[in-house]
């Protein structure tokens, strides 16, 4: 029977007069793609094992190669599209769940790109932030909804305790990627671009491997529902620990990091044996209710002394508000909503592309919910998924969050061209791969340099942003949704947003 | 009929205005003339649309009830107000706020001012004066309650400070505290109400400036059961005031540094830790209720007379002594009208509030 193998997604082009037979490509493809044959002198490609990572058109001394999406097409059909073909034909061929990485890629709509911000013109200056200072500090942490000062000797002071708080120097934090779902390099640029810029990084259900104390001090530590690398020095290394209940890109599934990839030191990171698959539970087995996850919440509380925060990871469902209520009634510190656009090492696609909602819409919901229940000073709110620019990161605190968590963005600065393949380990890049002859292509000094650079760039736009609103303050941006308005948006859609249509005045 | 004539109700009207006050630290009265005099030597930071006056101190003798000035758009409405005051109150004494002609001035409303005694049992009477304002204004249409503290008063129209001055009788008055404000809104504004100043219980605020943090101080107000139905900035100011001052207690002084908070930068520079910590805890709890944008704006109640900017003042503010009073101005030449000799006069420095006490 004539078998159909894959559908190929990409055509490797060579320019032959180009290509100077350097095989830097055929000894760089994780995927085995290009290959040199000394007899005719000719270096050729197979196409159908190319992923699109990008990385030999990078590599290539003389420019020689382009990577082309395919232009095989099946007879135009509005239904049927290449990639619903190719995942039946590869599910015909194992009879298994098709995996991908990264995010969601389907034209779900994008709140962000129908939102545009305001500017001030004559009635109220711009500020430049050239000239004037531009405040992006933020804290996340519980705040009393009031202090009590009292005066002593002339002196004010302050009588209410304030819950543990995280400082950033921007409101934008790397989002829980662990070790084990990419490379060591690539936790340590994060890392250090963390802590050089004064934002925090985020250990992910992996653990925290040594060579990352030195960037325990602004390292928030996941506790998950397989709980690897959990213990009291994990918890009292970091400076927050994050509760995950769920991820944007699966919601309601677990995680499995296949055996293969528990080498020795992601096997003493995770403290489970190597060789064994890490399997994280679709629930944590003892939180079966909002109760158990305040018992949690206080169990880890009580076991860092109330010195650190403890938030909780939600992915945005439909019923989200309500949950996020119940969350903050629970004791969290603070909320991390993960939208459907938000990236993982490796997920069911059918999970990825069809389960939870637009971060944007989520935001906006959990925000008024908690201000309507007189609770938002309780805990601070993280947006994630699917940030892409610095606008989208205005954008997204103007609906109501405090900060964004970025996964992809950052992962982008280090090299990474959205191939979607993280899960076959082959990351050529050196991001979601732990074959050492990959890794080590990923610098993890001149990755920090990137990711740093990345958090500066989206910073100084950010003060531009603000600055021609007439702001210089972000605490004046979070929740302002008088400077943000709709275009082309339905009237239920800037109602769940709470925002006016571009054109409406104030 | 609020439709036509109510736009501040519906959109925040973005306005540049002249601001001046007056204070006697003693507590002494002085005619309302000193202030007429001030505000109309700035008749250019206005337009027409709006000014106003506040005076402190100017019903002696019924000075331990709640005077309530309210602006009516007709017969009917001044009825059903009546009924509710009637039913939430014991009335002690009403009358029309008396006014002189003045030929310029249109749109007039029923102008009429209730002494008002709370007879019932409440927690707070001032929670329950402002929920009753709130109430008055949101449900009863027509009606708009303008003032609603004790031995004190608000007057304001849409004119000329001149023209509103003259026809409120204002010079005939006699306070220990004095504001007013000439504005210049960027809308034609033909509703009484949207002049300022704005007051609240004995609160009065005069403001110039436009703030881009209005979105979050409005909804941030909201968790605090203040409902902005005004959409001006200055109703913002004055509930951000109450809240501060009245509810959380805290002192002038320190509201200014929550309202218009240091820098990080300057905190930071800071050397007496206990202080750089109060700053940093005062800006990360109070964070929503730091006013952003240009604006210069002067608070009063019974007892105060503060003077604030924005934290990088991009709005004039300036502000003198002479003996007991204190003069806080948009301009100099509006103080030196007054007094033309003055002890002192210095710019307070962007978010520094100037402060006048009764002694
Ligand atoms: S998988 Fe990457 S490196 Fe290999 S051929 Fe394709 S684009 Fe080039
Ligand atoms: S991290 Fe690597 S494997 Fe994953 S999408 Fe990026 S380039 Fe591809």
């Amino acid at each position: 029977m004539a078998i159909p193998k894959k559908l190929r997604e990409f055509d490797v082009v060579r320019d032959d007069e180009k290509c100077i037979r350097c095989e830097v490509c055929c000894r760089m493809c994780a995927n085995d793609v290009h290959s040199y044959d000394a007899e005719t002198d000719k270096v050729s490609a197979d196409s159908a094992k190319c992923v699109g990572c990008h990385f030999c058109e990078d590599v290539c001394p003389t420019e020689a190669l382009v990577i082309k999406r395919n232009k095989s097409q099946i007879k135009r059909n509005a239904n049927w599209k290449n990639d619903a073909l190719g995942n039946i034909i590869k599910q015909a061929n194992t009879g298994g769940v098709v995996l991908i990485g990264m995010g969601n890629d389907r034209p779900i709509r994008d709140y962000f790109g129908h939102i545009v911000l305001n500017a001030s013109q004559v009635t109220n200056p711009s500020i430049d932030p050239l000239r004037e200072p531009m405040e992006l500090k933020t804290f996340i942490g519980s705040k009393p909804d009031r202090i009590e000062l009292v005066e002593k000797k002339s002196k004010i002071k302050n009588t209410t305790e304030i819950p543990p708080q995280l400082e950033l120097e921007t409101p934008v934090l790397f989002t829980a990627m662990s070790f084990g779902s990419i490379s060591l390099n690539a936790c340590k640029s994060l890392a250090k671009a963390a802590c050089d810029f004064g934002t925090y990084w985020n250990t992910g259900e992996g653990g925290l491997h040594k060579d990352l104390y030195p960037y325990a001090h602004r390292c928030i530590v996941q506790v998950a529902s397989g709980r690897f690398g959990v213990d009291r020095e994990y918890l009292k290394k970091g400076a927050a620990i994050e509760i995950k209940i769920g991820q944007g890109a699966k919601p309601g599934i677990g995680g499995h990091l296949p055996g293969e990839k528990v080498s020795a030191e992601i096997s003493s990171t995770r403290m489970i044996p190597e060789g064994t698959d890490a399997l994280s539970p679709a629930p944590h087995h003892d939180i079966y209710s909002i109760e158990d996850l305040r018992q949690l919440i206080f169990a880890l509380k009580e076991a860092t002394d109330y010195k650190k925060p403890v938030g909780v990871k939600i992915a945005a469902v439909h019923n989200v508000a309500p949950i996020a209520s119940g969350i903050v009634r629970a004791g969290a510190d603070f909320v991390v909503i993960d939208g459907i656009r938000g990236g993982t090492g490796a997920a069911p696609q059918i999970i990825r592309d069809n389960v939870g909602i637009p971060i944007e819409l989520a935001v906006a919901a959990v925000d008024q919910r908690l201000r309507e229940e007189g609770i938002r000073h309780r805990a601070s709110l993280i947006a994630a998924g699917g940030i892409k620019s610095s606008g989208d990161v205005v954008k997204a605190v103007a609906l109501g969050a405090d900060a964004v968590y970025i996964g992809t963005a950052a992962l982008v600065a280090l090299g990474c061209h959205l191939c979607q393949r993280c899960y076959t380990g082959k990351c050529n890049w050196g991001i979601a791969t732990q074959d050492p002859y990959l890794t080590k292509r990923l610098n993890p000094e001149i990755g920090a340099k990137r990711a740093y650079n990345l958090l500066r760039g989206w910073s100084l736009e950010i003060k531009e942003m603000l600055g021609g609103m007439g702001i210089n303050a972000i605490e004046s941006l979070r929740g302002n949704k008088e400077q943000l308005r709709g275009v082309g948006l339905h009237e239920k859609e800037l109602e769940l947003l709470g925002i006016k249509h571009a054109g409406e005045a104030w | 009929m609020r439709k036509r004539l109510i736009p501040d109700i519906d959109y925040r009207v973005p306005s540049a205005c002249g601001v001046t006050g007056i204070m006697n630290q003693k507590g002494e009265l002085f005619s309302g003339e000193a202030i007429y005099a001030s505000i109309c030597n700035m008749l250019e930071r206005g337009n027409g649309l709006g000014s106003g006056f506040v005076a402190y101190g100017i019903y002696p003798e019924l000075k331990d009830y709640w005077c309530f000035h309210i602006m009516y758009e007709n017969e009917k409405a001044k009825e059903n107000t009546e009924d509710y005051l009637k039913r939430n109150f014991g009335i002690k004494h009403s009358e029309p706020i008396p006014t002189k002609k003045v030929k310029s001035l249109k749109f007039i409303p029923l102008l009429w001012r209730y002494f008002l005694g709370i007879e019932k049992n409440v927690e707070s009477a001032e929670d329950y004066i402002i929920k009753v304002v709130m109430d008055i204004n949101k449900e009863i249409e027509g009606a708009f309650v303008f003032s609603s503290g004790k031995n004190m008063g608000i007057f304001k129209g849409v004119g000329n400070p001149d023209e509103i001055g003259e026809f409120f009788r204002v010079p005939e008055y006699k306070g220990y505290i004095w504001v007013s404000h000439n504005r210049f809104p960027t809308n034609s504004v033909g509703w009484w109400g949207g002049a300022h100043p704005f007051g609240i219980l004995d609160w009065s605020v005069v403001h110039n400036g436009e703030i881009s943090s209005y979105g979050v101080n409005k909804r941030y107000l909201e968790n605090f059961g203040y409902f902005c139905t005004l959409s001006t900035d200055t109703e913002v100011i004055t509930y951000l005031f109450d809240l501060l001052v009245r509810r959380h207690k805290i002192a002038f002084e320190t509201v200014g540094n929550i309202l218009s908070a240091p820098f990080w930068s300057q905190i930071e520079r800071i050397e007496n830790k206990e202080e750089r910590e109060l700053l940093k805890t005062l800006r990360m709890v109070y964070g929503p209720a730091l006013v952003n944008g240009p604006f210069s704006v002067i608070v009063a109640n019974s007892s105060c007379m503060v003077g604030l900017n924005d934290r990088i003042k991009l709005r004039p503010l300036v502000a003198a002594t002479k003996g007991d009073f204190l003069y806080i101005s948009s301009e100099e030449a509006a103080i030196k009208i007054v007094s033309p000799q003055l002890d002192k006069v210095w710019m307070p420095r962007a978010g520094e509030p100037t402060i006048g006490k009764l002694m």
